[in-house]
């Protein structure tokens, strides 16, 4: 007797978790893993494909599962930083299989050599060439991506990847030169008190 | 919010509060702040940077060849953040093109090259004079088509600071110029204090502030005496006499000398209840209202031992430094290399090209001697002494943010407010390890603003990658929706027109296939 009520009992228990767990579960869903999400938020978004896999998302999900965090030559050692420290893994030097880490470029159409054969707003997948057929194509320098899928597709071979031009914008003071050698030094100690 | 009325009781008591650190190196004024300021000859080319303030440049509305008058607008635009520039004399644009710029990198920039007829002739704008019965926007609008952008240094737009969009307490004109050397805005406060005066009530008239006080530090006596000359039948303006120590003409570190208030790191001087203006700036705002002219000169410091004779000019924008060296009778023997600094040597940055011009913001040029310049010696380890603590003028602490710039640790250093910096330079002064602490935040705060343009831009470019995905696959979908209901008209046609018809035409043409392939293997057959 006490053992079927025990069944009984536990039997029940087993039923309202259950019903419980069941309800969560789809009250509680989370419709993406917040990992990849994470994950692809870290990633440089160059859509490149030197990882080997058709954009950066497919690669946060590979990751995700247990893939290499090393893959990602445009990312290069900061992104592969801040990859292990969100995976909780050691850093790893750049996989050079995939590429090597390059400063940054961009896509420029020699403008006259262009036939106008769309394949290489085919194979943009920021949007970032337009043109229409037969009609000359040009690329949106601030949406591009330097991501070099353009290149390859284009039969006329119009297209250079050239380096993102530094202004005073973007420049930085470079630290590794001993003060007093390089240009835009702050003078303070060079001043007699 | 401050009150500005009690301010103005407590300065005229002689009560001045103070800001925590501060150094005070040698002031070295008096080598170029006894002579008058200087007119001096036109270089033979003027160089003007299409951009010269903080915000966006305007797009160039003259070309090559054309003849352009002193003070006509060189680039245009309707966006509210753009300044123009102003050809600074009568001449010849005679190129349009990349040209090393007046910054720490000497970069090359758009640039305007102007060769000068000799003649000067000025395109004045029509001349306000009774500025009293004219309404805000048309001031505003002519400062902003003078082309003004603060002179004190940051080179912010001056009519877009002239539109607060909160009630100004107390209007502050900085003549404090608490770096050692410089000397310009003294000369100017000497010589031209009538005329300051002048853009102070232009000011008061746009602003309509509580209270004016007009800020000069107690080692520029001649200044503070010429001021308070222009003032003297003007009650409403108080004259502070502040004490000498740098960086006392730092706006909120001004601020909080005046005011016993600290601006909130975060927010503006207007948060409080303060607008600052510099002096040369209320001069330039004259000079546009009350004559019709653009902003096209600023005075200049020319000093240091290296030259013969240290000055104040009046430099056009856009003149080359190797003509104001020839001016101040620059003697190379002097120096160990050939070094100029432009700006102060707290926050200055040494240029390495005698062809990069004055622009707005340029105040001074330093050209010190070997005597003035001993080598610099390698940094060495921090020991931790904490001096640079006490000298920080923003009440941060260096050494924190100097271990974590150089980490790249940013969030750290974020963490200790390294974003409250004003670079004024006094930590690395009072180093003893010879620490250029300033390049470590210099560096850190571009690197920040780097990673976080990049995160924008990564940002943008999922975006577009993802709408791009959804298009595809959306213009698949209504591919293969439209051959299904295409397959289905057809098979439906076909039935239509007598399903019986359709397939004895197909039987027809198999049975015609198998009497080939019939055919054919007959004859191979036979050939065999």
């Amino acid at each position: 007797m006490t053992l079927i009520t025990a069944l009984i009992i536990l039997g029940v228990l087993a039923l309202i978790f259950g019903g419980i767990l069941g309800y969560s579960a789809i009250k509680f869903k989370v419709d993406a893993d917040p990992l990849v999400e994470q994950i692809d938020a870290i990633l440089p978004q160059t859509q490149c494909g030197q990882c080997g896999y058709p954009g950066c998302k497919p690669y946060a999900e590979a990751i995700a599962n247990g893939d290499e965090i090393n893959k990602c030559p445009p990312g290069g050692e900061a992104t592969i930083k801040q990859l292990a420290d969100l995976m909780g893994v050691e850093p790893k030097p750049l996989d050079g299989d995939h590429g090597v880490e390059d400063i940054k470029k961009v896509a420029y159409i020699r403008e006259a050599e262009c036939i106008g054969c769309t394949k290489c707003i085919q194979a943009c997948p920021v949007d970032a060439i337009i043109g229409a057929s037969k009609q000359m194509h040009t690329v949106i320098i601030d949406e591009c991506t330097g991501c070099d899928l353009c290149v390859a597709p284009c039969p006329v071979d119009c297209i250079d990847m050239l380096p993102v031009k530094e202004t005073p914008k973007t420049w930085q003071w470079d630290l590794a030169h001993s003060p007093g050698e390089q240009l835009g030094d702050i003078p303070i100690k060079q001043v007699n008190s | 919010m401050i009150d500005a009325n009690n301010v103005v009781q407590q300065i005229t008591k002689g009560q001045l509060f103070d800001f925590a650190g501060g150094v005070h190196p040698p002031q070295q004024k008096s080598l170029s702040n006894t002579t008058p300021i200087n007119t001096i000859a036109e270089p033979e080319r003027l160089y003007i940077p299409v951009k010269q303030h903080i915000g966006v440049q305007g797009s160039i509305r003259v070309c090559i060849g054309q003849n352009v008058s002193k003070g006509e607008p060189l680039t245009t635009s309707g966006n509210p953040f753009a300044v123009p520039v102003h050809a600074s004399t009568s001449g010849m644009v005679v190129e349009i093109t990349e040209h090393p710029s007046a910054h720490p990198s000497g970069l090359p920039e758009t640039t305007i090259i102007i060769e000068p007829d000799g003649h000067a002739q000025w395109q004045l704008m029509p001349v306000i004079t009774d500025y009293f019965s004219e309404d805000k926007v048309t001031l505003l609008e002519r400062i902003c088509q003078a082309g003004i952008s603060g002179l004190g240094g940051a080179g912010f737009p001056t009519h877009i600071k002239t539109n607060p969009q909160k009630p100004v307490e107390c209007l502050i004109i900085n003549g404090i110029e608490c770096e050692p050397y410089i000397s310009s805005d003294d000369r100017i406060m000497r010589e031209h204090a009538w005329q300051i005066k002048q853009g102070i009530n232009i000011l008061r008239h746009i602003i309509n502030p509580k209270q004016i006080i007009i800020a000069v530090e107690d080692n520029k006596p001649e200044a503070m005496d010429a001021i308070k000359t222009a003032c003297i039948d003007d009650t409403s303006i108080t004259i502070a006499n502040v004490p000498t120590k740098y960086p006392a003409g730092g706006e909120r570190q001004l601020i909080q000398v005046l005011t016993g208030e600290e601006v909130p790191h975060d927010g503006l001087p207007i948060d409080i209840g303060c607008l600052m203006y510099n002096v040369g700036t209320c001069y330039a705002i004259a000079d546009a209202v009350l004559h019709g002219k653009a902003l096209v000169q600023r005075v200049v410091t020319l000093t240091g031992q290296a030259l013969k004779a240290p000055q104040n000019v009046w430099a056009l924008l856009g003149t080359p430094i190797h003509h104001l060296l020839t001016v101040g009778d620059y003697d190379p023997q002097r120096q160990r290399s050939q070094k100029v600094i432009m700006g102060g040597p707290m926050m200055g940055f040494t240029v390495h090209n005698d062809l990069v011009p004055v622009v707005k913001i340029t105040n001074c040029l330093l050209v010190p001697d070997r005597e003035e310049l001993p080598d610099i010696q390698d940094e060495r380890p921090c020991i931790r002494c904490g001096l640079c603590a006490d000298a920080c003028p923003a009440g941060l602490l260096p050494q924190q943010l100097f271990w974590h710039s150089k980490a790249k640790e940013y969030d750290k250093a974020q963490a200790y407010n390294l974003d409250a910096c004003i670079e004024c330079g006094a930590c690395a002064y009072v180093c003893p390890s010879e620490i250029p602490l300033v390049h470590y935040y210099r560096k850190a705060k571009s690197d920040i603003k780097h990673q976080a343009a990049e995160k924008e831009k990564s940002e943008k470019a999922r975006e577009r990658f993802e709408t791009r995905q959804a298009r595809l696959l959306a213009d698949k979908q209504a591919r293969e929706e439209k051959h299904r209901l295409a397959a289905e008209a057809r098979k439906k046609a076909m039935e239509q027109k007598g399903g019986s018809d359709a397939k004895d035409k197909i039987a027809a043409a198999l049975a015609r296939a198998k009497a080939k392939r019939a055919a054919a293997q007959t004859n191979k057959d036979a050939e065999e």
